[in-house]
C-alpha cells in the first residue's frame, strides 16, 4: 500500500480543520471548570441552541455573521443563567449536584427544541466551494471554521493574558480564597467566565453550522466527544485541551477516511481509555 | 487609624478570639505576638473581613467595617499579607504585582506603582517575568508585601511574614519592612518570631489563647521578665 496517498493527506488536513472546531469546544468547557470548578454536562446542548439560533436568523435572511454574533450573545447570556440560576445556588455542594442539575438541563434543552422545532434536521443551506490543491479537495467551510476558531482561541489567550479581568480569571482558578483580598468579587468572576464560556459555545455553533444539520440532539454527537477531550488534556488545562483536540481531530479524519466514520470514534474512545489507564491525569496535568 | 474593640470571633462551637480590643495609630507599626494557635491569624481573618466577629466592632478611621463586605476592606485602605505568601504560582511576578493592583483606582496607574515597588524592591524587578512559585521563600514574601503595596494602603496587614523562612531570610524580611515604615506606611504585624518582631515595632500585644495577656512599648515588653523568659529565651 502507498503510504504517501494522497487522500491520506487530504483526511490528515481534514483532521487538523477538524481539531481546530473541537479546540474551541473543548475551551469553553475547560475554561468553565478550571475557574468555577464545575462541569456543564449540557455544554453541547448549549452549542445546539446557539446552532438554532444560528438557523432561524439565516432561514429569515439575516447573514451568517451576523446570525453568528447574535448566537454568541444568546449563548453566553444562557451561561449567565446556567450560573446563576443551577450553579450558584449549589457551589458549595458535592460536585454530584452540580452534575445531576446540568444533567437535568441537557434533558430540558434536549425535550424544549424538540418541542419547539421538532427533530428534523435542518441545514442552514449554507453551502461553499472547495478549494482545491492538486488532487486535495478542502471544503471552504471547514477552512473558515477552522480559522474562526483559531481566531477564537487566540482571541480568549489575548483576553486572559492582558486584561486585568483576564488576569483575575486566571488567579482564581489558581486561589480563589484570597481573591477577596485583591478586592476581587469572585461571584462576578463567575458570571464572566460562564459568559464567556457561553459565547464560546455560541462561535462555536456558528462554525457547527456551516458544516452540519442542526437537530435537537446534535448534542449527542459533540458533548461526549468534547468532554472526553477535556479530561484526554488534563480537564482545566486549556492547553492540554487544545493539544488534545488536535490528537483526537487526526484519529477521528484519518480513521474515517481508512474504515469508517463510527469505526473512528471507537479508536478514538479506545486511545482515551488507554491514556487514562496510564496516565489518568490528562496529557498535561489537570488544573485541580 | 485602625480600632478593634471588644471583638469576639470562632469557627462552629470553638471560639478563637475573646473579648480583643487594640488600636494602631497612623504610622506606627504594631505588633501581635503570641504563639502558635493563639487566635493570631483569626484577628488578622476578622480585620479582613474574611471571618465574621460574634460581637466587637472593627473601625477604620471611624468606619464601622461589619457593613462592608469582604472584597471591598482593600478599598478601606486595608492590605493583608497572608500567611503563606499565597502568590498566584502559576502567574509572573509581574502578574501578580497586577492583581495587587486590581482596585479601580489602582488600575490606572498600575504601570507607575509597579515601578514603586520595583523601587523598593530591586530583587522582583530582576524577577518580573518568572513564575511566582519558582521563586525563593524570601523572593516569595518580598513578591507577597509588594503585591499588597500596590493598592497604596493606609493600613498594612503582615500575617505571619517569617513563618516557613529560614532566619537569615526572616532577617531579610524585617529590613523590608523596615524600609516599608520608612516610606510612612502603617503596619500592623502579627508574628510568633517575637525577638525580631519586637526590634521594629513601636508597640506590641501579647495574645495568648485567644485574649490580649499584655500591651506596651516594643521596648518595654523586651525587657519584660514574663515575655523574655517565655519567647525570646533569655
Amino acid at each position: 500500500m502507498d503510504f504517501f496517498d494522497i487522500y491520506l493527506v487530504e483526511a490528515m488536513l481534514n483532521g487538523v480543520l477538524l481539531g481546530g472546531v473541537l479546540g474551541l469546544l473543548a475551551l469553553g468547557l475547560n475554561l468553565i471548570f478550571g475557574v468555577v470548578d464545575v462541569v456543564w454536562i449540557a455544554y453541547a446542548e448549549l452549542v445546539m441552541s446557539g446552532m438554532y439560533v444560528v438557523y432561524w436568523l439565516h432561514a429569515f435572511g439575516v447573514p451568517m455573521v451576523l446570525a453568528g454574533l447574535a448566537a454568541m450573545a444568546v449563548v453566553a447570556v444562557m451561561g449567565l443563567a446556567v450560573h446563576q440560576l443551577i450553579i450558584a445556588p449549589i457551589l458549595n455542594t458535592p460536585p454530584i449536584n452540580q452534575l445531576l442539575a446540568t444533567g437535568g438541563l441537557l434533558f430540558f434543552l434536549q425535550n424544549f427544541a424538540t418541542v419547539l422545532f421538532s427533530a428534523e434536521f435542518r441545514n442552514t443551506g449554507v453551502s461553499l466551494p472547495s478549494l482545491r490543491l492538486g488532487d486535495i479537495s478542502l471544503s471552504y467551510s471547514r477552512i473558515i471554521a477552522f480559522g474562526v476558531a483559531i481566531a477564537g482561541v487566540l482571541g480568549l489567550y489575548w483576553f486572559l493574558k492582558k486584561t486585568f479581568i483576564g488576569a483575575a480569571i486566571r488567579a482564581v482558578a489558581q486561589d480563589r480564597q484570597v481573591m477577596v483580598l485583591m478586592g476581587v468579587d469572585t461571584r462576578k468572576i463567575y458570571l464572566v467566565t460562564s459568559a464567556i464560556g457561553g459565547a464560546l459555545a455560541g462561535l462555536a455553533a456558528l462554525l457547527l453550522c456551516l458544516q452540519i444539520d442542526v437537530h435537537p440532539f446534535i448534542g449527542l454527537q459533540y458533548g461526549p466527544i468534547t468532554f472526553m477531550i477535556c479530561v484526554l488534556g488534563g480537564l482545566g488545562n486549556m492547553l492540554g485541551g487544545f493539544l488534545a483536540s488536535f490528537i483526537i481531530g487526526q484519529i477521528i479524519s484519518i480513521v474515517g477516511f481508512s474504515i469508517s466514520q463510527d469505526f473512528a470514534y471507537v479508536v478514538a474512545f479506545l486511545l482515551f481509555i488507554l491514556v487514562m489507564f496510564v496516565r489518568p491525569e490528562g496529557i498535561l496535568k489537570r488544573r485541580a | 487609624m485602625l480600632e478593634l474593640q471588644g471583638i469576639s470571633a470562632g469557627y462552629g462551637s470553638f471560639q478563637a478570639l475573646f473579648d480583643v480590643s487594640l488600636t494602631v495609630q497612623p504610622g506606627e507599626a504594631v505588633a501581635v505576638v503570641g504563639p502558635n494557635g493563639a487566635g493570631k491569624t483569626t484577628l488578622m481573618r476578622v480585620i479582613s473581613g474574611l471571618l465574621p466577629a460574634r460581637s466587637g466592632t472593627v473601625r477604620m478611621q471611624g468606619r464601622d467595617l461589619s457593613k462592608v463586605a469582604p472584597h471591598r476592606i482593600i478599598a478601606e485602605g486595608i492590605a493583608h499579607v497572608p500567611e503563606n505568601r499565597r502568590l498566584f504560582p502559576r502567574m509572573t511576578v509581574e502578574e501578580n504585582l497586577k492583581m495587587g493592583a486590581f482596585l479601580r483606582a489602582a488600575r490606572e496607574d498600575f504601570p507607575e506603582r509597579m515601578e514603586w515597588v520595583f523601587g523598593l524592591f530591586p530583587r522582583l524587578r530582576e524577577r518580573r517575568s518568572q513564575i511566582a512559585g519558582t521563586l525563593s521563600g524570601g523572593e516569595q514574601q518580598m513578591c507577597a508585601i509588594g503585591r499588597a503595596l500596590m493598592s497604596k494602603p493606609k493600613l498594612l496587614l503582615m500575617d505571619e511574614p517569617s513563618a516557613g523562612l529560614a532566619p537569615v531570610v526572616v532577617l531579610q524580611v524585617f529590613d523590608l519592612v523596615r524600609r516599608i515604615r520608612q516610606e510612612g506606611f502603617t503596619v500592623l504585624i502579627v508574628e510568633q518570631n517575637v525577638q525580631q518582631v519586637l526590634k521594629l515595632a513601636d508597640r506590641a500585644y501579647l495574645l495568648e489563647v485567644g485574649a490580649i495577656k499584655m500591651s506596651g512599648h516594643a521596648k518595654e515588653l523586651q525587657q519584660h521578665d514574663f515575655v523574655r523568659k517565655a519567647y525570646i529565651g533569655l
